[in-house]
């Protein structure tokens, strides 16, 4: 992890409230793996905004940001023009571990995405087979899924029905056929009922909360674990953790 | 030449400037950006008895020009803390401050007397001010005479110099101030947060899980500066000031009003490297107005 300056390359708003933003830096692009994190200073505001990382051009050493305006400091995050530089803590935390894989189930729900898009493409080019369920509240939110096609079998599901499938992520499940391993991330919910329903499954999840220092030492983004031992913390012991270790 | 150093009881400072408690952790996370011998201390996130692990998430919320925080203590209790953060930070060349928090008198009184055996630890800070626990450390630090009693017990059980932290959340600090100051206590450190809270809007319920949190940014410097200029009038003990700072002039300014040191907490977690930096600017911040000395800027804004 270091601190980085990145040139902004383009930010495009490509789902209701949701920006795609692409960065270059040569340091980021060459050391982030799926499922780790950048912690974002943005101007005017105290807290740095934890923002995943949504794919990697290591050719291009250009980076893709994709995130959810939810309040003030994303707003204003997404307002920053081509050319503009950023302040950049990363690459934070530990990726999802891809090593042996056979056939994954990705599950994303919403702005939990982004880090499966990024792991997605790493596990089809270990030829490892995909299917994916990627799960939004309604049409205008629904991005991602002509990329995700590119290289998996991709279910969406939407809450209303308004496009793709209506329900949940959780009412797809059963369509799909045998998998060694899964992999998701989204809304605390929607992670409490993969984890449940695939209890018999090993699995990883990826959480996000609201982080300050972005790097171990505040203790503010803390899960508790199922064995007692304590909380660990999101930004630093994940944010990607087994399924059966945590408590949500 | 601008001399940076410091002396005060127990802590002979080769420059003024110390990570805050709880800010900084054990010092670890850090130590990947710069090499923590640079800094003139370290105040170690808060010790208790046994191992605490803190409030609910979230536990943190943006402000304007500021934050809220509601960690509620998670430490892993201080015999861990003595065993394997202590010597971590003993590798560099810089003064350990302990953080020391209760939930009972008798809680402080072992803490205290625990880190007697950790000999590189310099100085104790004694948590007084915690906003974010249910039971001790803030009513510690709003009565004078539970804050009064309570330091002379530590001051008694302690081989070190004690430096006791004030919360803001108060309506007299000087009362508070004096009535620690004849107590025992060698220095005091101020301030805590001050208390807050945050409603989200949409799910109409106070937006940290612990509802109150403590208040910490430069949205509370201007309160922290009013404090220590009353304070430093009224005592004769060294004040380590804190409150919002975030460049070598903020130092100054805190310098001015009657800090002998001064702690950075909330800035590390916007940049990094903020504690260097402001090491590296505070000579220059000092001569552009006037001094040659840390030492000869205390106290200098008094009028």
């Amino acid at each position: 992890m270091r601190q980085e300056l990145c040139v902004i390359k383009s930010v495009q708003e490509i789902a209701l409230d949701t920006y795609e933003m692409k960065i270059v830096n040569k340091h980021i692009s060459e050391h982030a793996k799926p499922g780790q994190f950048l912690h974002i200073s943005v101007d005017g505001f105290t807290l740095r905004r934890p923002i995943s990382i949504a794919n990697i051009d290591q050719v291009h050493e250009e980076i893709t940001l994709v995130f959810k305006v939810f309040g003030q400091g994303t707003k204003r995050l997404a307002s920053y023009q081509q050319e503009m530089t950023i302040n950049v803590l990363g690459p934070n935390g530990n990726g999802f571990p891809i090593n042996d894989r056979k056939k994954v189930l990705l599950i994303g729900g919403g702005v939990g995405v982004p880090p499966i898009h990024f792991l997605g493409k790493k596990l089809a080019e270990q030829q490892v087979e995909l299917t994916t369920i990627l799960g939004f509240q309604q049409k205008e939110s629904v991005f991602y899924e002509a990329e995700f096609n590119q290289f998996s079998e991709t279910i969406i599901v939407t809450n209303d029905g308004s496009y793709g499938e209506k329900g949940f992520v959780t009412d797809v499940l059963t369509q799909i056929d045998e998998f060694d391993h899964y992999y998701a991330c989204g809304p605390v919910p929607m992670l409490m009922a993969v984890q449940k329903q695939l209890s018999d499954k090993q699995g990883f999840l990826s959480l996000e909360e609201r982080m300050a220092c972005g790097v171990g030492a505040c203790f503010a983004c803390v899960i508790p674990t199922k064995d007692r031992s304590g909380y660990r913390k999101i930004c630093q012991d994940g944010p990607v953790f087994q399924a059966e270790e945590i408590i949500l | 030449m601008i001399d940076l150093s410091v002396k005060l009881p127990g802590l002979n400072l080769k420059n003024p400037i110390m990570p805050a408690s709880g800010c900084f952790g054990f010092g670890r996370e850090y130590s990947q950006f710069y090499d923590l011998s640079e800094l003139g201390a370290i105040m170690m996130k808060a010790a208790t008895a046994e191992e605490r692990f803190g409030n609910q998430t979230p536990r943190v919320a943006e402000t304007a020009s500021g934050m809220l925080n509601a960690i509620g203590l998670q430490n892993p209790g201080v015999k861990q803390i003595i065993a394997n953060e202590v010597p971590f930070i003993a590798q560099y060349d810089t003064k350990i401050i302990a953080n020391i928090a209760g939930s009972t008198m008798e809680e402080y009184e072992y803490v205290a007397e625990a880190f007697n055996e950790a000999t590189d630890v310099d100085a104790l800070e004694l948590n007084i001010s915690c906003p974010n626990v249910k039971e001790g450390g803030i009513q510690f630090g709003t009565d004078p005479a539970m804050a009064a009693m309570l330091t002379e017990k530590v001051k008694k059980v302690s081989r070190l110099p004690v430096y006791v932290k004030l919360s803001p959340n108060v309506t007299n600090i000087v009362d508070l101030a004096t009535a620690i100051e004849a107590a025992g206590a060698d220095g005091l450190s101020m301030i805590n947060t001050i208390t807050g809270m945050q409603i989200d809007l949409a799910k109409r319920q106070p937006l940290l899980a612990n509802q109150v949190g403590g208040l910490s940014g430069p949205a509370i410097k201007p309160i922290a500066i009013r404090m220590i200029y009353e304070v430093y009038r009224h005592v004769s003990i060294p004040i380590i000031g804190m409150g919002g700072i975030q460049n070598a002039e903020d130092v100054l300014e805190f310098l001015l009003a009657g800090a002998s040191a001064v702690a950075v907490g909330t800035a590390n977690f916007q940049d990094p490297y903020i504690c260097p930096k402001i090491i590296n600017s505070l000579p220059e911040v000092l001569e552009k107005y006037g001094f040659h000395s840390v030492q000869e800027a205390i106290g200098k804004g008094h009028v």
